[in-house]
């Protein structure tokens, strides 16, 4: 059957690959909302939604009957998933009104447009690895829907287009709340975009080094924090993470992530206390769950390029990358370097680390208050930007001495 | 008034990077998050109710099942809101408690109205109408929410009694020395 999968046309292939995709994506960034609300509600020592159970008889049966199996049943309620059902199924089916005083067309696109860069972005990112044998050599592959060189840049163009939604749905809107939060995000994604892509060149600086073949690819960027990118000199950084020999980097990349996904404590677009809800005001019901969603797949596509960056990707600790653990685990496991198995450990392993930063998003999220607008932009073209230039400036004449 | 002056320290480089703070922040979440919850699971669990709660108020009989309120009205007349109405009747020659003479036909507290003031238990000269641990009351109509006799009886049941007054003046009865 795998060979079957492999055997196919590679465009039938690509899109089963997308399709999958969506299917996970779409599922967790709606399951990220109910661990969001689980997480706040832990840390303020409160049980969060626990409540809601599938009603048995109607279109709901089989989520019904899963509730009432022992042990399983009242666990999954207890962790609210059923309230996560009831939530989507609000969001698709009430009433959709949209207000007399907006620009109907716009008011309509802009959700729109907010969905389609965080789902495109997916597209360049990869999630996993395999052994593949392509002319007779065992070479390892990246699981990645469009494995291109521009990866990065693509992520980054592609990524930075969310921000139209924001802008347009707070003037398409016709509400001064929303347009203060339109102009408010505008204002802050410019800012941070510029020291995130900036905090983020001294990696490529590594892996580029003068004459050699130039990349931007997500997946280079793993390969040489296993050690297995070949033409690279220095052994004693093989198997070690970005963020080892970057730390600055990694934590500038960071900060700007936390404002480009417009979370806490950069939510200026929302700020709920000032701006009623910012620029989804006006929004209700399916258009609204669709700005949220995008919100969580910004998020998550921003954790994945900050894991493949600076904390290893799909290689399960450092100086042990998934190479070597499928070799540990091909003692135990025939099948272990088979490319189903092999692509399922690095995934569950990179969705791990994605998890564990969504959980850190939103950690950070009911620790920290919002900041101040004027602090926001004292912070990112003051701090961060010098900050972020002095790093490359510091990477750049260090791999210079250091490849001389 | 004296001015004393605050020796305030520059902040530190670290502490004006705030981020010994944020993780300080950090660690001060993270242990609220594996700290038990404090909810109370509402309809499973309930609340410990106080001595001397003032709950829905409620008819009560004195420990022989007789019924205490002998319908003087005071409550009806005390009560702010005038949620209680009584209707007053007269007790049969035959009944056990002929010597009560009278009872309540009807006695109608409108839980819509009620403020739980406690005035109706404070002025009972019977100790007839006490307001007990229910809190919470709810119905799908106004009439629904309107307490009568039997319902009453049914929240308050029998609370010990320490005087057992009509008894008493009974027995008196009997042996002749009624005043």
């Amino acid at each position: 059957m795998f060979d079957f999968y492999f055997n196919l046309y590679p465009w039938v292939r690509m899109i089963l690959q997308a399709i999958a995709v969506i299917l996970f994506m779409f599922p967790v960034a709606a399951a990220c909302s109910m661990a969001e609300r689980k997480v706040a509600a832990w840390i303020q020592n409160r049980p969060g939604p626990n409540r809601v159970i599938a009603p048995i008889g109607g279109l709901l049966t089989p989520l019904g009957l899963v509730g009432r199996i022992p042990f399983l049943g009242p666990f999954l309620q207890k962790m609210g998933i059923f309230q996560l059902a009831a939530d989507g199924g609000k969001f698709t089916f009430k009433e959709d009104p949209t207000p007399a005083h907006v620009n109907k067309f716009y008011f309509v696109l802009a959700p729109i447009i907010a969905m389609i860069p965080a789902l495109t972005t997916v597209v360049v990112v990869p999630v996993g690895a395999y052994y593949a044998v392509v002319n007779g050599q065992t070479i390892l592959q990246p699981i990645v829907l469009a494995n291109v060189d521009v990866g990065l840049l693509a992520v980054f163009a592609v990524s930075s287009l969310g921000v139209y939604a924001v802008i347009l749905a707070g003037w398409a809107s016709n509400s001064k709340y929303a347009f203060l939060g339109g102009v408010r995000a505008s204002a802050q994604l410019v800012s941070y975009e510029l020291s995130m892509t900036l905090a983020v060149l001294p990696s490529f600086l590594w892996m580029n080094k003068p004459g050699g073949q130039g990349t931007l690819s997500l997946f280079d960027a793993v390969q040489m924090q296993n050690g297995v990118w070949h033409g690279f000199s220095m052994a004693s950084l093989h198997g070690m993470w970005g963020v080892f020999y970057m730390p600055l980097s990694a934590f500038i990349f960071l900060v700007a992530l936390f404002a480009e996904t417009n979370r806490a404590p950069f939510d200026m677009p929302e700020s709920e206390s000032e701006l009623v809800a910012g620029f989804h005001t006006e929004y209700g019901a399916f258009k609204w769950s669709l700005f949220f969603l995008a919100e969580y797949c910004h998020m998550i596509v921003g954790s994945a390029v900050c894991i493949l960056l600076f904390f290893g990707g799909w290689n399960i600790l450092p100086w042990i990358p998934l190479t070597t653990l499928i070799d540990w685990l091909s003692h135990i496991i025939p099948f272990a370097t088979h490319p189903l198995f092999m692509g399922l450990v690095g995934i569950g392993i990179f969705v791990g680390k994605v998890f564990s930063f969504i959980f850190f998003f939103m950690w950070v999220r009911w620790t920290l208050p919002r900041f101040r607008y004027d602090q926001v932009m004292h912070l990112g073209w003051k701090k961060l930007l010098p900050l972020s230039i002095a790093n490359l400036l510091f990477y750049t004449l260090g791999i210079a001495l250091l490849q001389k | 008034m004296a001015v004393i002056p605050v020796e305030r320290k520059p902040l530190t480089f670290a502490e004006r990077t705030y981020i010994p703070q944020i993780i300080a922040g950090l660690r001060t979440t993270i242990r609220h998050l594996f700290q038990p919850t404090v909810t109370l699971q509402y309809p499973e669990q309930r609340p410990e109710i106080p001595k001397g709660y003032r709950g829905v108020p409620t008819l009560v009989m004195d420990p022989n099942g007789r019924e205490k309120c002998v319908s003087c009205q005071l409550c009806e007349f005390v009560c702010p809101p005038k949620a209680i109405r009584i209707t007053p009747g007269e007790l049969p020659e035959t009944s056990d408690n002929a010597h009560v003479e009278k009872g309540p036909q009807a006695f109608d507290i409108d839980m819509l109205r009620c403020i739980y003031c406690g005035l109706c238990q404070e002025v009972c000269p019977e100790e007839a109408i006490f307001l007990q641990n229910t809190f919470s009351m709810s119905g799908y109509t106004r009439a629904e929410m309107v307490n009568n006799k039997a319902k009453l009886y049914e929240l308050g049941g029998t609370l010990p009694d320490e005087h057992f007054k009509w008894d008493k003046k009974k027995t008196a009865e009997q042996h002749g020395n009624a005043h």
